[in-house]
């Protein structure tokens, strides 16, 4: 149907010099591409910080690293796969299919698009510039609670780095939600888009909501450093929680803007896979809702330990509680979508199912830490290092190469290799869960989090972590030879609808997608649309 | 592995093994504990721990287990078609109330746990604790309803870990040892000594960053925020030596200030507290001797 409004008539193509092309884009597919290399290149960076990390941990006693630099690495790992490599990579596949699934020639502001991306690597540079300065990096935590974060060195640094990083994040969730509103094609009812733009929408607001929050938060930290300012200190009357409430004020909505796309891309993969429309669309929706809603009154239980009082600690308890209502929703409408289907296993698949299965396990985890007796003993432990690496490792970034591998296609024009695909899935999932399964018991045992040195009973269990951690980051090299693969030497062209049970708009363009697509809206035919027909 | 034989790690294992399912109330991290120490106060979690993980377990073995069972039947290669279903508002209701209810017991639960915690009512002592980075300062502020005199000091990682653990020391963490126990960065010069069967309650500030007062026998862990005094209690059952770790990150020394509470019966605590009082009049009076002939200090 929109086949012949994509054709390249007399309209022009990609411009042709590098200069022109990339750093002047104004095209949403070419931004995507941006955001997701960058985010990749990140990821990588991020992740080789780890790896220092379970280095130093491999055995008791201190072999590579001081333990100053050991804390720069476990805060810059946190600074640069939250804000550098999970975030850009869903703002990526945001401007990649968002356009294409509803059915818009582009996103709703295209220079601001092209902005949004090019301040990030600028915003990088001076982050990780800091490693090399006098004083060293940030080592006070990714959550900088003041005092300590106060007595850092690249205080100034981090805090500009974050301001435009948060720039970023506003500009693009202002134009994907400018895009979703304003831009559908005629017949593109809002409760019939795709479960990934509906993700997107919520999570955008919660963007514009909660960074400016954080914005404010390092300004007062800024201002305490360096202007004398008593906000966040005990001495001149200022109070250290106060920081704490704020940070996690945004902090909260923050981890769930790190899922709900993930939600998003999930509940696209598993219909096509299982070849049956997902289940409960509408109550997908609603749920999406109602975690986003809930994220903004949860933010004190990452604060059970700081001596509040009973009946902030019982409320929060409770709101926290509840979030597992819809989350159970979720994942029983995804496995209820594979029961009476038709399923396959290719590579976004497997990773769709490893999503569900582990990401459940660290909302079984984030349940036990909601209890606030409980979280008496496992907060600020390995307990909780397990937990959120469970939905932010095997969640978020399993739910993004799940989206790698079922885009890909569509935006090289050729198809993955299927084997190396599913020996990067076994490889993964099985390393990340030697990683990160034996940090439940170190926690539960005793061993605090951010500590690069340990007691001998903590031993075993952290080598097994180590050698599942060296095991898992070489895994993702894997990962980065199939998409070189995939991109300049695969001979195996792509069909426009590149699997067997794909619906929705972005599966009627040529693979792969041309420069411009949709200068015509696309006639809308529900049974073509993945959620089209939801009266049932 | 880093500690011993295989025969060593697999005994060990078993015993973890064991526990995850029976419970135990390890004084220290054991090689190998795989869960969380029944603890030795009046006040436990544990069983909260357990309710709510054997709660995780068996949702998560009939979720995975429907999952597993529909990646079984239902594929493609066994020529299963789709069907054309995709709701139910019987099973979304089912699915939602259900989780509910569970939730609440559970919450029912945690609310107990968290008044009894919450109530440091009725303590027959109280201590003062302030974390400094890196090192712990204890101060006795009163026993049984009278004013204890001048007893404090400061407790920090004893001098044999800290030479082990610095940066390729070539030293073995496996020969700090304490009565066949490892004790590698869990062991300070001074312990706080504190009697049995006593309600203490602590008042826990920091001195100069946030830090975090924590003995995972005794349940809880508290932070140590400056300008905030916070309260926390305990009771402990029985005497011994229990160990724990500053759980706030605080700097580049925050693995390296450990918390060793020597829980002792209470005519032995009586009789050290009463030595401490005692020197700590002689250090008194040889100060104010020290101190007399010099001239007053000048504005």
């Amino acid at each position: 149907m929109a086949h012949a409004a994509t054709h390249d008539h007399d309209h022009h193509g990609a411009p042709k010099g590098f200069f022109q092309r990339w750093v002047m884009s104004t095209n949403h597919k070419d931004i995507g591409t941006l955001y997701l290399i960058f985010s990749l290149t990140m990821f990588f960076i991020g992740g080789a910080f780890a790896m220092v990390i379970r280095a130093e941990l491999f055995k008791p006693g201190m072999q590579l690293v001081q333990p100053y630099f050991f804390n720069e690495m476990t805060t810059m790992h946190a600074l640069v796969m939250i804000f550098g490599a999970i975030m850009p990579a869903f703002v990526g596949l945001a401007n990649w299919m968002v356009p294409l699934m509803v059915g818009a020639p582009d996103m709703a502001l295209p220079r601001m698009n092209n902005l949004s991306f090019w301040i990030l690597p600028f915003a990088f540079f001076m982050l990780l510039s800091t490693l090399f300065m006098p004083g060293g990096g940030p080592a006070g935590g990714w959550t900088m609670y003041p005092p300590l974060s106060l007595q850092g060195e690249s205080v100034a640094y981090v805090i500009f780095a974050i301001h435009l990083m948060g720039i970023s994040s506003i500009m693009g969730a202002i134009n994907i939600i400018a895009t979703i509103l304003n831009m559908r094609a005629p017949g593109m009812d809002l409760l019939k888009m795709p479960v990934f733009v509906w993700s997107w929408l919520i999570t955008a607001f919660l963007l514009i909501a909660v960074m400016p929050v954080l914005a404010g938060a390092v300004t007062m930290l800024l201002t305490d450093k360096y202007f004398h300012t008593n906000f966040f200190n005990a001495a001149g009357g200022g109070d250290p929680v106060l920081f704490q409430h704020i940070f996690w004020f945004f902090g909260h909505p923050e981890v769930y803007i790190m899922i709900l796309p993930a939600f998003g891309i999930i509940s696209e993969i598993i219909p096509t896979f299982a070849r049956k429309p997902i289940f409960g669309y509408r109550a997908m929706v609603f749920a999406i809702a109602s975690i986003a809603f809930l994220s903004f009154i949860v933010w004190a239980h990452h604060m059970f330990a700081v001596g509040l009082p009973m009946g902030a600690e019982i409320f929060f308890m409770y709101a926290t509680m509840l979030i597992a209502v819809p989350t159970g929703v979720k994942v029983f409408n995804w496995v209820s979508t594979m029961w009476g289907g038709s399923m396959t296993f290719e590579t976004p698949m497997l990773f769709s199912i490893a999503f569900v299965i582990l990401f459940t396990i660290g909302g079984f985890s984030g349940l036990m830490l909601a209890l606030a007796p409980a979280d008496f003993q496992y907060h600020d432990t390995y307990f909780v290092v397990a937990h959120f690496h469970y939905v932010l490792v095997t969640g978020a970034a399993f739910s993004i190469i799940a989206a790698a591998y079922y885009w890909i296609p569509k935006w090289s024009g050729h198809m993955y290799s299927e084997t190396w695909g599913k020996i990067h899935f076994w490889s993964s999932v099985i390393s990340v869960n030697v990683l990160f399964f034996p940090q439940h018991f170190l926690g539960l045992a005793g061993m605090p989090r951010r500590i690069p040195d340990y007691n001998v009973a903590f031993a075993n269990f952290n080598m097994i972590s180590s050698i599942g951690g060296f095991w898992f980051g070489a895994s993702q090299l894997i990962f980065l030879g199939v998409i070189i693969h995939c991109v300049f030497f695969s001979k195996k062209k792509a069909a426009d609808r590149s699997w067997e049970g794909a619906k929705g708009l972005e599966w009627t363009v040529p693979s792969p997608a041309p420069f411009h697509t949709f200068d015509v809206p696309p006639v809308i035919h529900d049974d073509e649309l993945a959620h089209g027909n939801t009266d049932h | 592995m880093t500690s011993g034989g295989i025969g060593r790690s697999v005994s060990a294992w078993a015993a973890g093994a064991m526990a995850l399912f029976g419970g135990e109330a390890w004084a220290n991290p054991v090689p190998n504990q795989m869960n969380m120490t029944q603890g030795v106060s009046e006040w436990s979690p544990y069983a909260m721990h357990m309710v709510a993980l054997w709660v995780c377990v068996v949702i998560g073995v009939i979720v995975f287990g429907a999952m597993f069972i529909a990646m079984f039947r239902f594929r493609k290669s066994r020529g299963a078609v789709a069907e054309k279903w995709a709701h139910s508002t019987k099973l979304e209701i089912v699915w939602t109330v259900v989780p509910v209810i569970i939730l609440i017991f559970l919450a029912n639960l945690a609310t107990g746990g968290l008044t009894t915690f919450a109530d440091t009512t009725g303590a027959d002592m109280t201590i003062k604790i302030t974390g400094y980075q890196w090192k712990w300062r204890y101060d006795y502020v009163d026993y049984r309803g009278k004013g204890v005199d001048k007893v404090g000091f400061v407790s920090k990682l004893e001098e044999s870990s800290d030479r082990t653990r610095q940066l390729k020391s070539n030293l073995d963490p496996d020969k700090i040892q304490v009565d066949g126990y490892n004790t590698y960065l869990l062991d300070v010069d001074k312990p706080l000594v504190v009697p049995v069967g006593v309600k203490i309650r602590f008042i826990i500030v920091g001195g100069d960053v946030i830090h975090s007062w924590w003995v995972p026998a005794l349940g809880w862990k508290m932070d140590a925020i400056p300008g905030i005094a916070n309260a926390a209690w305990t009771k402990i059952k029985e005497p011994g030596v229990y160990r724990g770790q500053c759980a706030e990150l605080c700097g580049q020394d925050h693995g390296f200030m450990p918390i060793v509470v020597k829980a002792v019966p209470k005519a032995e605590f009586e009789q050290w507290l009463a030595t401490q009082e005692d020197e700590a009049k002689i250090q008194k009076a040889a100060q104010t001797a020290q101190n007399a002939p010099a001239p007053a200090p000048q504005g």
